[in-house]
């Protein structure tokens, strides 16, 4: 109700003070930022961002890594305080400098990593009212039945229809997508203002996304603000109201529909790249059978498979969430052995018990989730390079530290790695570029068999297209590649040969022109 | 507040260096805070009273520290592997029981007795790396067990007596043995007027921060203590390093055994007990020493003297030994504020 809004050319929220009855019309936004500001250590990470988002409006955030995305939505769920510049609440001024206020604000998020927003050990009834449970000047008794009532109100608000046997298990028994709509239920039941989905769908299976589309709708219709952060630009183009691009620390595209992609993805990126569409691969066959399994069932309970990676070519599986890609990844790499069937390697038997043995044998592996299997944290570029083959560079045990700073420049230099230097820790490195490290320190000894799975998730274009080119160069070499992802484009863009994997089986194995994007589509949707 | 004075000039020399941003101070003071606090107390003490000046005291201190210092390396090690060790202090215990019945009881020379005690040391590292490697016990649990089990095994072996040159046995027949001149000789003998225990300190300190610090072995050894998911996908084959730490943490111990068992001179059943606490908190000092955050071996052995320093400038100011743990408490407490509170801030 203060009248003393001091910038009165800002926006529609301007006339908040005004006092006119008649213009109460045109609402203010749900949430305002007014030249918003940060800096960590000297270095500005936002500089002077200014943008509106209307109730019931799904804007969208689009940025490679590092480019000020993550620093925005924590600003807003009040994880960084001391920000420069102002953000309006509902057109008054507020301050954020706490997750609870911004709770108090009606401000959400939706984190990406879904299992730091539920507490395992706890019920999902006990989870669903987890924030009321902590809530000060509450009762500190429980009542089972007052609990489960009340958690069956909050999951009303998602008609989510989950039995009370349902509603007594451990939450960690909840798979990632029914954890993830626990949250947002939670979330929802508190009629939030503005609701921050941080890479929503980057968990998710295809259906499982449709049915996180439905409530972004529904949240629409109620009058919901919804900021949209996500890489997939599928899901903008069929769920945003508008675009807004933000390039090192700055908004510099703010789009209407229809989306001009073409400028979005130019001002998104420093060079003007094509969208992810052309594909760069002339669908080489390869040689000689690398690594062969016969009869290996991936999943247990399906049909045993046989698959053959060939040296010179990069072969590209599709598969969703629980098609059985990660389980052929960790398998090859003798990280979870296969339990039954018959692998060789260039002719040779090949029984991986552990990851020693698959690199002792030259099949190396970059795994999915590179925070928790693959950098080692507090550490240099260097250390995290060399942590493989560290007896190649040791000399009676001790570690050539000349010998290592050169390889890990080597690679930085080898795969465009953006970073102070080799000596820089490695989690100061965006996303992408933490990628290219992990990526590198498996190519230091030549490997016969590269396994990346999931290698382009949570990495910018940029660095998507070098470890691309640097995979398909290292097939070119004779080496047999194998990427594993969940998106078609991802694999299209890399493979000579596509493979996809559906509820642990085979759906398809194709080259070059055969595996057009709609058959590979196709293929994966005539086993949903 | 008599310690103001003396320590005046080094603070207003200190800070110009840093004057600049506030930043820097507490980067410095984080970072060589504790290696100043030493020096200070040092000084101090060395001005107030004649006596800590003389150069015997501060062998004596050194030698003092060293069963402790010992002991922490070990314990270093094994926090390096994200574990911990709490039974280092009953296997020092247990080394001076086994070196007093292998000499006395069994009238061996000490060369055999050295070689028994460190075996039994390695003995309970396997034992402790099989709880907690193939077994899954959490690593502080596990550990602790071994403690229980190895001063009770201790009280068997000897039947609830201490042993010493000269005893009555069952038969009644005199014990043949007694400790060696040779035995008796690593705490109590010198070279070049330094005494063989500070010797094994600072070679056993050297040697364990090559190992940690230059070396891959102990280059894995941290890894493991940062993401052992990682570190194995890595191709390491983690089980086998922790086995490494537990039982390089086990030989370490009964080093420290037999500095004890040659100070005490008999098989005092009690020893030992005591080092257990002093041994985890100059590990848990060691880690906030440089700043880092981590466990490292300088830092350990630094957090070792200076817990020396100040236990013997108290004992010489006159403080009653019971006063000891109080103060030795207290020095653990600031240490891991210095590790927790103040170095994250600084990280930020």
């Amino acid at each position: 109700m203060s009248p003393t809004d001091p910038a009165p050319g800002a926006g529609p929220g301007a006339e908040a003070g005004a006092g006119t009855g008649a213009e109460a019309a045109a609402a203010p936004p749900a949430v305002s930022l007014r030249e918003v500001s940060m800096a960590f250590g000297g270095k500005p990470v936002l500089t002077s961002v200014s943008l509106d988002i209307a109730p019931g409006s799904v804007v969208a955030l689009l940025g490679a890594n590092g480019a000020g995305k993550s620093t925005l939505i924590k600003i807003l769920s009040g994880v960084h305080a001391g920000h420069g510049g102002r953000v309006l609440v509902g057109g008054e001024p507020a301050a954020l400098p706490s997750p609870a206020a911004a709770h108090a604000l009606g401000i959400r998020t939706v984190h990406q990593r879904i299992g730091e927003g539920v507490v395992p050990g706890l019920s999902v009834a006990e989870n669903l009212v987890f924030e009321e449970l902590a809530r000060r000047g509450r009762n500190p008794f429980l009542s089972t039945r007052h609990l489960l009532a009340r958690a069956r109100e909050i999951q009303d608000t998602l008609g989510l229809g989950w039995s009370t046997e349902v509603l007594r298990r451990d939450v960690a028994e909840l798979g990632i997508s029914d954890q993830q709509l626990l949250i947002l239920a939670r979330a929802l039941s508190t009629r939030p203002r503005l609701l921050i989905l941080d890479e929503p769908t980057s968990a998710l299976s295809a259906a499982e996304a449709t049915r996180l589309f439905a409530i972004v709708e529904r949240m629409r219709a109620d009058g919901i603000a919804v900021l949209y952060v996500s890489h997939r630009l599928g899901e903008i183009d069929s769920l945003a109201d508008r675009l807004v691009v933000l390039r090192d620390g700055r908004l510099t595209e703010d789009l209407p529909r229809p989306f001009d992609w073409d400028r979005a993805l130019r001002a998104m990126l420093a060079q003007p790249q094509a969208a992810a569409t052309a594909r760069p691969t002339d669908g080489r066959r390869g040689g000689a059978v690398a690594l062969s399994l016969r009869g290996v069932p991936l999943l247990p309970g399906r049909l045993p498979q046989d698959l053959d990676l060939r040296e010179g070519e990069v072969t590209g599986v599709v598969g969703l969430l629980g098609a059985g890609k990660t389980e052929l990844a960790r398998g090859l790499f003798g990280a979870e052995p296969f339990r039954t069937g018959e692998l060789e390697l260039d002719g040779e038997p090949y029984r991986p018990r552990r990851p020693a043995d698959a690199i002792r044998r030259g099949v190396h592996l970059v795994p999915e989730d590179r925070h928790a299997d693959a950098l080692i944290p507090g550490w240099s570029v260097a250390r995290n390079i060399s942590l493989p083959f560290l007896s190649s560079l040791s000399l009676a045990g001790l570690v050539r530290r000349g010998q290592e700073a050169e390889l890990g420049r080597r690679t930085i230099d080898g795969l465009g790695v953006v970073t102070r230097d080799e000596h820089s820790p490695v989690e100061e490195l965006s996303g992408g570029n933490q990628q290219k490290v992990v990526v590198g320190r498996w190519l230091a000894e030549r490997p016969r068999v590269l396994v990346l799975d999931e290698p382009f998730r949570g990495v910018d274009i940029g660095a998507r297209r070098d470890i691309g080119c640097r995979a398909r160069a290292l097939a070119a070499d004779g080496s047999a590649v194998l990427v594993l992802s969940a998106d078609v484009d991802e694999v299209l863009e890399v493979a000579d040969r596509v493979v996809v994997l559906a509820d642990g089986e085979i759906r398809l194995d194709a080259y070059g022109a055969d595996a057009e994007r709609d058959r590979v589509i196709q293929a994966i949707s005539a086993s949903v | 507040m008599t310690l103001t004075p003396s320590t005046a000039p080094p603070v207003t020399a200190g800070k110009p260096a840093a004057a600049g941003a506030g930043q820097r101070v507490q980067s410095a003071v984080v970072t060589y805070g504790f290696i100043f606090v030493t020096v200070a107390l040092f000084a101090f003490f060395s001005l107030t009273e004649p006596t800590f000046r003389d150069s015997a005291t501060l062998l004596d201190t050194l030698r003092y520290v060293s069963v402790a210092a010992i002991l922490g390396l070990g314990v270093t090690l094994t926090l390096a592997v994200g574990g911990m060790d709490m039974s280092v202090g009953a296997v020092a215990g247990l080394g001076v029981t086994v070196a007093a019945k292998t000499m006395v009881i069994y009238n061996q020379v000490g060369a055999v007795a050295v070689l028994a005690v460190i075996a039994a040391g390695a003995l309970v590292g396997l034992v402790n790396a099989l709880l907690i490697v193939v077994l899954k016990v959490p690593d502080m649990l596990a550990t602790l067990g071994t403690l229980f089990v190895i001063q009770g095994l201790k009280l068997i072996l000897v039947d609830g007596q201490s042993i010493s040159p000269g005893m009555t046995l069952d038969d009644g027949t005199t014990a043949p043995g007694r400790f060696t001149e040779g035995f008796l000789s690593i705490d109590r003998g010198t070279v070049a007027g330094v005494p063989i225990s500070v010797v094994i300190f600072a070679g056993l300190t050297l040697a364990a921060w090559i190992f940690l610090s230059r070396t891959r072995w102990g280059r894995v050894l941290y890894a493991i203590g940062s993401n052992p998911e990682a570190t194995r996908l890595a191709g390491v084959r983690v089980g086998a390093y922790r086995t490494l730490a537990y039982v390089l943490s086990g030989v370490l111990a009964s080093v420290g055994g037999l500095i004890l068992a040659s100070r005490i001179g008999q098989g005092d059943v009690s020893a030992g007990t005591s080092q257990l606490l002093e041994a985890v908190a100059v590990a848990l000092v060691g880690t906030s020493v440089l700043g880092r955050g981590k466990p490292n071996v300088w830092g350990t052995a630094l957090g070792a003297v200076l817990i020396g320093v100040i236990t013997t400038g108290l004992t010489i100011k006159g403080l009653p030994y019971y006063t000891q743990d109080v103060v030795e408490g207290a020095v653990l407490i600031l240490a891991l504020v210095f590790s927790f509170t103040l170095s994250r801030g600084n990280r930020r």
